[in-house]
């Protein structure tokens, strides 16, 4: 027994100096926002996924792909949920290349629906030439492929239902959108073609200010008032909401199902529960292993 | 399949027929129907059903998943792609498949943590409990192998450095790793082959698994007082009592895991697996999947590559050996008060360990981690010899029927005619 | 008993062996045909026809790496570090007592005489494979983000679990510009 508490006791020890001693320089972690699709009920939003899109289309396009999402992909519903008639215009609005014709030759042609949305570059060499050395990375599964750590012991509850959390991707694109500083930290040099973020790891990022204050024009409301600020902030939302449905596209499907799918097996577990009580009933019921004689002597 | 004779009377003239020819409902009815099982199994017991149906929902997923997956080094990652986008509810078999994993292990911890516990490894049933550490080697290797397969970033680095794990093995160690590359790096033909085996190597799984049935069907199950059968009073039949009782645990266990599929598919895997593969940068953070962790810090305490692999090889092959290193007469740690402590020691540390592998290795971190590797071993190596020497244990109660109901008290019915449970051994 | 026994008694010595010589070629007939069986199977997981013909040496141009800079190049599918040393590096390198290291190896064996400002080396750690990150950790060299190994300038290990310092592929100088990777004797 002194051997056993001796031993936890130096684990314990151990585990919390060095807890300590490695207090790691995470610098600012990215606030935590509201989005309407977290949490067990959360959807999309189609009007912003809308305007998520026309930041994308205007801005991030220019240099970052998205090549795992199809024009087609716009109408699905769960998404932005644009018409068919839409996304035929959308799509016609891209010259895609196409062929071999007959005569064996590539040819240009207006965009369809089941094409991909056009990358800016014809392959990541060119892409990597174009900036500086570094090909802007695809923005398909971006929402998904970026995190941070929290630290400590939060991945313990943070994948509970209400009161955990598991939007650290959308986070850390919003902040990173909205954490450049001109004015870097003084003991800070930022390399050239460099430039100085607060939220990304090592701080010096190489893709510049991408979006400000009144940047993208969008639609108004009928009575000629914007529907939302026009502001860095509210595109980095938009824009966020957007790449998490790129992410994932059948979130709303899969919150809709799965609801359903742990009801049905709660009430059959519970139907089980009580045919079980029944049929054990026969031979006087069970004791789930509870060791009376144990509670007995002690 | 069972060593003891079965009590099925066919009763139609086909059903005799077929009997004499094939006895395969006589066997399913000794070892599923009337097979007599202790009466006092708590919950941990469900986790053997419960793992037979995550064996049966990976393989049918798997099956399913490999109708769209191409496994090459350029097209695997797009492939899971299109089976999450395009493919209809290919986003739930993915997630199915990839949470599945995960499941499969949280049970498979629990029924080994329940065998440690309860001592069910020791006499007679040391070849049970082997085969079962089998398994648990043949899911590491599915597990490990199955992962690499969206060739992501984590995938590929993964594939990498378990590939370089092997390789210090000596003498043969290079040329294993060069067959299982097919190249000189991970590459093309590895996602291939790999793809090969995670499918071959379910099968074997389920072949293990039908042993290692077998074995528990000729030594029958441990209880928690960890006494044997003694009359047909401390046992019920297998249908419909813990039929039902599993059943409606792997319900149960189904719902907890449909929470994940749906509601946080990606919480268990890494975001860098998000990341096409790429073989200039390594990820900052890597690490295995939650169910390697304890066994990743174990490699990472040591500060030398082969001494490292040993360790970490040592720490799966060392609970093959605890039937031999328990000296304990007493199986149960329910009785046995001193064990019992230390027992819940071990457990800490694996947990720790598990929290150190997700750490970076650095620091206080890889003392502690030598600490819980140190304990780790010393409870197979010194704990379970010497507390089986010195420990006096609590008094048994007489029966398993005397410990459900209390000394002297009785119930009403018996589970089993007296008969039927005198046919299964009771030895040891 | 005895008079039946007898006879074979008898017959025994040379029966026996007689036998147990054919028991003993068959088995190893049977091993060397399982074997020989075994073998395509063992041998087609090897590196194929392509996957060796597509390790042909490559150039790598050094004229655009500037000093202190690390450029990734793959030969074979395997990373390599192509580094151009500043003189600090050099002159640091080639101070470190060789005494001191856990796989000693001297700047000199490290570079090719004549072009000791470039360092080329396999760019995957020597523990578990993993690509050490450049210009990080105490060795202005390399360091693991896996398991902590740390490599300096010259890629010799100076902590960590690595067992052996970055190995050397094989290449040879084209003139003072150019690197032949894949060619030549390793160093």
């Amino acid at each position: 027994m002194i051997r056993t508490r001796a031993l936890v006791a130096a684990a314990l020890a151990a585990m919390l100096s060095g807890t300590a001693a490695l207090a790691e320089d995470h610098g600012a972690l990215p606030p935590r926002e509201k989005w309407t699709f977290s949490g067990l009920f959360g959807t999309f939003d189609q009007a912003q996924l809308q305007r998520g899109y026309q930041v994308y289309r205007e801005v991030c396009s220019n240099c970052h792909s998205m090549n795992y999402v199809r024009f087609r992909n716009l109408a699905e519903e769960g998404g932005p949920d644009f018409s068919e008639s839409q996304v035929k215009a959308l799509a016609a609005e891209y010259k895609v290349k196409d062929g071999p014709n007959d005569a064996g030759d590539m040819f240009e042609r207006p965009g369809r629906a089941a094409d991909k949305l056009p990358a800016p570059f014809p392959n990541d060499q060119a892409a990597a030439a174009a900036n500086g050395g570094k090909a802007p990375p695809d923005l398909s599964l971006m929402a998904k492929a970026r995190t941070f750590a929290r630290g400590g012991l939060w991945f313990l509850i943070d994948w509970l239902p209400f009161i955990g959390y598991t939007e650290q991707g959308p986070d850390y694109i919003h902040a990173l959108l909205n954490g450049y500083e001109e004015n870097p930290p003084k003991d800070v040099t930022v390399p050239e073609g460099g430039h100085y973020n607060a939220y990304y790891p090592g701080h010096i990022i190489a893709m510049p200010k991408p979006l400000s204050d009144g940047q993208v024009t969008y639609p108004k409301a009928a009575d000629g008032n914007p529907v939302v600020p026009e502001t860095l902030d509210q595109y980095s939302r938009d824009i966020t909401a957007f790449l998490m449905w790129t992410a994932e596209p059948h979130l709303l499907a899969r919150k809709q199902l799965g609801l359903r799918a742990i009801l049905f097996l709660l009430a059959l577990a519970g139907l089980l529960y009580y045919v079980k009580k029944k049929v054990w009933s026969d031979v006087g019921g069970e004791t789930h292993g509870l060791q009376p004689e144990l509670h007995k002597t002690g | 399949m069972s060593a003891h004779a079965t009590t099925y009377v066919p009763k139609s003239r086909l059903a005799k027929w077929f009997e004499s020819r094939l006895p395969i409902v006589g066997l399913v009815h000794s070892s599923f129907i009337a097979f007599p099982v202790p009466r006092n199994l708590n919950y941990f017991w469900t986790f053997g059903a419960i793992l037979v149906a995550m064996l049966a929902s990976q393989i049918v997923t798997g099956v399913w998943l490999a109708m769209h997956y191409q496994p090459s080094g350029t097209e695997a990652f797009n492939s899971v792609e299109h089976i999450m986008r395009d493919v209809n509810y290919g986003w739930l078999l993915r997630y199915m498949h990839a949470n599945g994993a995960s499941m499969f292990f949280i049970a498979v911890y629990a029924h080994m943590f329940r065998n440690l516990y309860y001592g069910s490894y020791k006499a007679p049933r040391e070849v049970l409990y082997i085969l079962g550490v089998i398994i648990y080697l043949l899911m590491m290797a599915t597990a490990f192998l199955g992962y690499t397969l969206p060739w992501g970033q984590m995938s590929f680095w993964g594939a990498t450095v378990i590939t370089n794990i092997l390789a210090a093995i000596p003498i043969v160690g290079d040329t294993i790793q060069s067959l299982l590359w097919g190249g000189y790096s991970v590459g093309n033909p590895t996602i291939n082959r790999f793809f090969s085996l995670h499918y071959l190597l379910p099968f074997m799984i389920a072949g293990v698994v039908v042993l290692h049935v077998w074995a528990l069907h000729v030594t029958g199950q441990n209880n928690p007082t960890g006494i044997p059968i003694k009359s047909g009073k401390d046992a019920v039949p297998f249908t419909p009592y813990a039929t039902i009782k599993d059943v409606f645990a792997t319900v149960v266990f189904f719902a907890f895991f449909a929470y994940w599929i749906f509601l946080q598919p990606n919480y268990l895997g890494h975001a860098d697996n998000y990341i096409p593969a790429n073989p200039g940068v390594t990820p900052a953070h890597i690490v295995p999947e939650w169910y390697f962790l304890p066994f990743y810090a174990i490699l990472r305490a040591v500060p030398d590559k082969l001494g490292g692999v040993i360790l970490m090889f040592g720490a799966v092959i060392i609970l093959a050996l605890a039937p031999w290193l328990d000296t304990s007469r007493v199986r149960s740690a329910n009785y046995r008060p001193i064990y019992r402590q230390f027992f819940w020691v071990f457990i800490f540390c694996c947990f720790l360990l598990g929290w150190l592998g997700s750490k970076p290795p650095e620091g206080g971190y890889v003392l502690a981690a030598r600490i819980a590797t140190f304990y780790y071993f010393a409870h197979f190596l010194i704990v379970m010899p010497l507390v089986g020497l010195f420990e006096t244990p609590k008094p048994l109660p007489g029966s398993i029927l005397e410990s459900v109901t209390g000394p002297g008290k009785q119930v009403g019915s018996s589970g089993m005619p007296a008969g039927a449970a005198a046919a299964p051994p009771t030895k040891g | 008993m005895a008079t039946t026994a007898a006879p074979s008694d008898a017959a025994h010595p040379h029966g026996t062996t007689r036998r147990d010589f054919l028991f003993l070629a068959t088995g190893a007939g049977a091993v060397v045909g399982a074997a020989a069986l075994a073998w395509p199977f063992v041998a087609s997981m090897a590196p194929d026809a392509e996957t060796i013909a597509a390790g042909a040496p490559i150039d790598v141009d050094l004229s655009p790496i500037t000093e202190g800079q690390i450029v990734n190049v793959f030969w074979r599918g395997k990373l390599i570090f192509v580094r151009h040393l500043t003189a600090k590096e050099m002159t640091d390198m080639k101070a470190v007592p060789v005494g001191e290291l856990s796989d000693p190896a001297t700047f000199a064996a490290r570079v090719k005489g004549g072009h000791d400002q470039w360092l080329v080396v396999y760019g995957n750690c020597t523990h578990l494979g993993c690509v050490p990150i450049g210009h990080q950790g105490n060795f202005e060299g390399w360091a693991c983000p896996c398991h902590g190994s740390q490599f300096d300038a010259v890629g010799r290990v100076r902590r960590g679990p690595a067992p052996i310092n970055l190995p050397i592929p094989p290449y040879a100088f084209q003139g003072d510009t150019k690197v032949r990777i894949g060619e030549g004797a390793a160093a």
